[in-house]
């Protein structure tokens, strides 16, 4: 068991990407919000971990959807 | 509106015995309540400073009469402390938590850890967040600690038995040792702990002194006999009033030590069940007639409690209620009122100079003649009752600037609702109709979106009281607005049952009409219009199609092609050219071919007439278009007469004979199969056991032969039937029920499987054990019209009361389901952006539904209809 798995490889597990600092910025203000008012992820969440996420990042998730084709969701990353 | 005071935040917290004292205005010290003559006694739990609830008698702390006096504060002391039952918890965290020695009395966490704490805590509350879950987490941690960082102290467990008992080691700690060890602990590590010190000190979870709320909260009723009935509440604090009594008494004359523990434990017994009567492991305090007390926890919980009853759900005016019943002839937008309902419900309206002479007449009319007005309002706040006013005088002073509460007439706005609410389609707003009679009248095409029907249901109308909550009824709630469910972007409201039969009547191919039927069909859907050129003469006769009349009712340029509900799904479509006319073509509003039934106007069907006409047409074509075609249909059923009876169940001997045929075949199969399976030459079926692979085996080919049945009968069943008719087109009933009558019931089943309990090896002692067969485990070879066998009586029971179960179970846990939905997502909202947050501005979705589309406005969910851009491009 030495092989590495790559969960964001795998066809169910969503691209998760981490934001920079300018993009973040630029996402909290289009929202008008902070980022404790988004949705969370645990730092140790696999497809976190696998992306290099740190608790006070900001993932993007970019989902495939049956009705819109693409979506973008965002996770501020936290303790855990 | 003036705002004397604006509420800045409100603190939750708990009462010190100061604060208890200092609200108090008087210490309560007899457990007596009134006199021999009936009189408040003083210092009784009915002292008259406490307020007043009967007439005549005046508050002696406040001076007003019983209507006015709002009720005033005791206090009893008690002579030992109790612990508040609806603290335990959190008095057992406290104590586990802190260092036992009466010196220190510090949160057993070192400096560093706390200042980590209190770091956490902070940011927590900053972001909003869970803070109190830290507070818990220091808690678990602290209590784990087996020395203090402070002061070196040994800590001992300590054990709370519940429900109000704490033990350290062997000993017991009293509420006195308790409240002692509470008052130890600094404020600093209070708020660690996740207690507030600046509303609340812990040792107040101890009490020393017990509120007496004012006699207003517990009033005492008199029976006619003249016979006093005191409230539960008054009741519990004569208990707590004698025990501390005697309590006192044994330790002032110095009683052993024994004695005043039991007394101890007995004021503390009536104290918690005085707060809360329904604790685990405390036997439930009881009246004398062996009812149980309702105390003051009971007071607020549950469905009827303070919270739920009262304050999230109260009663209110302008409402009302009664039977309703259907009425075909009035649009789905409006309800039928009674006159009565009318005379006592009323709209205010301002006096204007365009209404003034109109209202004068209302005035004069009063209450008693409709349409009148019960209430005048003058404009510098005076209100007239015109039941005995001087009406006449009243209407020659109106003026500019009155509010007149008139009745309500037709045409005015009310809400309409049926319980229970599940969805937003349970209440709408319909335009008034005074009818006579003494029940609410409604369309019969609203009936599927508030689930009524007409065996004795009851519904309720409000009537919206101010100009911006008429218009927001009248542009957002109508009928009309509501006809696309947002649960699957169709219509939810549509044609129903003799509706869809109607259409299918007057539609179908060889429907043809001379010159009087089809004016006279017209006329009952009150279509005033001319009669289109005739399809043809017959005999000399000009005629017309019933597709041509039903065709009166689109849009000129309405395009639309679909299967009809009666398409029997053939491998290739001969689309106009189809056998049974179940290809549906409207070629610029004009039906080609194809027939109307459930596929074109049922609701919570595709209904794909009325989901075009309202998706491009708009919500009042589309109200117009139903309330016409309802019309309509029921005009064509009682013209072409329609009527169903267990005659239409009968099949001819020979179609019997070839059903029973079908079924001993069956049954032969099954015993063959039985056999196999005694033999042990079964093969198994991968993932199950030899039995399981039998049963299983057994219900394909019973089920099969119901099939078989099933249609050997529907050869018999053609659309000159009219249940069959019912059946195909979609309007009530299915080729099953059908079937189930005409020519075999089928297996009945309990949790899925074959009947198979009851005796030892047998469903009943009928049967050998170990039987096997069709017949033994519930297999129905009878019809439901020939009638059931005795011992097929008895299954069709077994599996009769599982469904009946079933349902009453189903609805109960969805309730629950909904509720908690329901909480869990109130505060959610749309906002301006896509975005869907909460209440404190908490995203939950960065774009609504993932695709920002509102399903009461989409495609059958979808937000582009491709088929129909094409077809309106391409032409076809």
């Amino acid at each position: 068991m030495t092989e590495k798995w790559d969960v964001l490889g795998h066809e169910l597990v969503p691209d998760h990407k981490v934001l920079s600092k300018e993009e973040t910025k630029e996402l909290l203000k289009r929202f008008k919000i902070g980022a404790f008012q988004m949705p969370r992820i645990r730092s140790n969440d696999p497809a976190a971990m696998a992306c290099g996420a740190k608790p006070g990042d900001i993932v993007k998730i970019t989902r495939k959807s049956p009705t819109a084709g693409k979506v973008l969701a965002y996770r501020y990353v936290i303790e855990g | 509106m003036r705002i004397a005071k604006m509420i800045d935040r409100i603190d939750f917290g708990l009462m010190s015995s100061d604060d208890i004292r200092k609200m108090s205005v008087t210490k309560i010290v007899t457990a007596d309540t009134y006199d021999e003559d009936g009189y408040p006694i003083e210092g009784g739990l009915m002292d008259l400073r406490l307020g007043v609830i009967d007439p005549g008698l005046r508050c002696r702390t406040c001076g007003a009469g019983a209507r006015d006096c709002p009720g005033h504060f005791g206090h009893i002391e008690i002579a030992r402390p109790v612990v508040n039952i609806g603290y335990v918890e959190d008095i057992y965290d406290c104590l586990r938590a802190t260092c036992r020695s009466r010196t220190c009395g510090r949160i057993l966490l070192s400096d560093e850890k706390a200042t980590n704490i209190r770091k956490e805590i902070e940011s927590q509350k900053k972001e909003g967040g869970r803070w109190w879950e830290i507070s818990k987490k220091a808690i678990r941690d602290a209590s784990a600690v087996e020395t203090c960082p402070h002061c070196k102290e040994k800590k001992i467990k300590i054990k709370f038995e519940k429900p109000t008992s704490f033990n350290e080691g062997k000993n017991r700690l009293t509420p006195s040792d308790v409240r002692e060890r509470l008052e130890k602990i600094p404020n600093d590590d209070l708020l660690l702990m996740g207690i507030d010190p600046l509303v609340a000190r812990p040792e107040w979870m101890v009490l020393t002194v017990v509120p007496v709320p004012p006699v207003t909260v517990r009033p005492s009723i008199t029976i006619e006999s003249g016979v006093r009935s005191e409230d539960d509440m008054t009741h519990k604090l004569v208990d707590v009033i004698r025990i501390n009594q005697r309590l006192a008494d044994n330790i002032e004359s110095g009683a052993p030590h024994l004695i005043v523990e039991d007394l101890w434990e007995l004021l503390q017994y009536h104290v918690t069940t005085y707060i809360d009567n329904a604790v685990s492991g405390v036997p439930p305090a009881r009246h004398r007639s062996g009812r149980v007390l309702r105390t003051i926890a009971q007071r607020l919980r549950g469905k009827e409690g303070r919270f739920r009853g009262n304050l999230s759900g109260k009663r209110v005016d302008f409402s009302a209620r009664t039977v309703v019943s259907p009425d075909p002839n009035i649009s789905i937008n409006e309800i039928g009122l009674t006159e009565y309902v009318a005379k006592t419900l009323t709209v205010p309206v301002r006096v204007t100079e365009h209404n003034l002479e109109d209202l004068r007449n209302f005035v004069r009319r009063g209450p008693d003649a409709y349409p009148g007005a019960n209430y005048l309002m003058s404009p510098d706040g005076k209100r007239y009752d015109l039941r005995y006013a001087d009406r006449e005088e009243l209407a020659n002073n109106l003026e500019v600037g009155y509010r007149l509460e008139r009745h309500l007439k037709d045409g005015d706005i009310v809400l309409f609702n049926r319980q229970p609410s599940l969805h937003r389609m349970s209440i709408m707003a319909h335009e008034v109709k005074v009818l006579p009679g003494k029940t609410f009248r409604l369309n019969l095409s609203v009936c599927p979106p508030y689930n009524a029907d007409f065996d004795g249901d009851e519904m309720n109308v409000h009537v919206p009281q101010t100009e911006e909550a008429q218009a927001e009824a009248r542009i957002l709630m109508k009928v009309q607005e509501q006809i696309l469910s947002p649960r699957f972007g169709g219509p939810i409201i549509g044609g129903i049952q003799d509706h869809i039969t109607g259409a299918y009547l007057l539609t179908k191919r060889d429907t043809k009409l001379s010159r009087d039927d089809a004016q006279q069909l017209l006329a009952s859907a009150r279509m005033f219009k001319d009669l289109p050129k005739p399809a043809g003469k017959e005999d000399g006769e000009e005629y017309w199609t019933g597709k041509q009349i039903y065709s009166m009712l689109f849009p000129k340029d309405l395009n639309l092609r679909f299967k009809a509900k009666i398409c029997e799904n053939c491998a290739s479509c001969k689309k106009e050219d189809c056998e049974i006319d179940a290809y549906v073509s409207i070629k610029d509003g004009e039906l080609v071919t194809g027939v109307i039934d459930a596929r074109a106007m049922k609701a919570l069907d595709r209904c794909e007439i009325l989901d075009r006409i309202i998706k491009d047409y708009g919500t009042t074509a589309a109200k117009d278009y139903l309330d016409n075609a309802t019309k309509l249909s029921i005009a064509s059923a009682m013209k072409f007469g329609f009527t169903t009876g267990i005659d239409d169940e009968d099949i001819p001997t020979e179609a019997i004979d070839r059903i029973n045929e079908a079924i001993d075949d069956a049954k032969e199969k099954v015993k063959k199969l039985i056999e196999v399976y005694n033999a042990g030459e079964l093969e198994p079926l991968p993932g199950r056991s030899l039995h399981e692979t039998l049963e299983m085996r057994i219900m394909g080919v019973l089920a099969e032969s119901r099939d078989t049945a099933g249609s050997i009968a529907e050869k018999y069943l053609g659309l000159t039937n009219h249940a069959v008719v019912m059946a195909r087109t979609g309007a009530r009933g299915s080729m099953l029920n059908l079937t189930q009558m005409a020519a075999c019931v089928g297996q009945q089943s309990v949790r899925g499987e074959r009947i198979s309990r009851g005796y030892k090896g047998r469903t009943l002692p009928h049967f050998k054990a170990g039987d096997l067969g069709a017949d033994a485990r519930g297999f129905i070879s009878s019809s439901y019209k020939g009638g059931l066998k005795p011992l097929e009586f008895f299954f069709h029971a077994m599996g009769g009361r599982e469904g009946l179960v079933d349902t009453a179970v189903r609805t109960a846990q969805s309730g629950y389901l909904q509720r908690r939905l329901i909480n869990a997502l109130q505060d959610l909202r749309v906002e301006y952006d896509g975005t869907v947050r909460d209440d404190r501005g908490y995203i939950v979705q960065f774009v609504y539904g993932e695709d920002n589309v509102d399903p009461s406005r989409s495609e059958g969910g979808k937000s582009v209809n491709v088929k129909k851009i094409l077809s309106q491009i391409v032409g076809d």
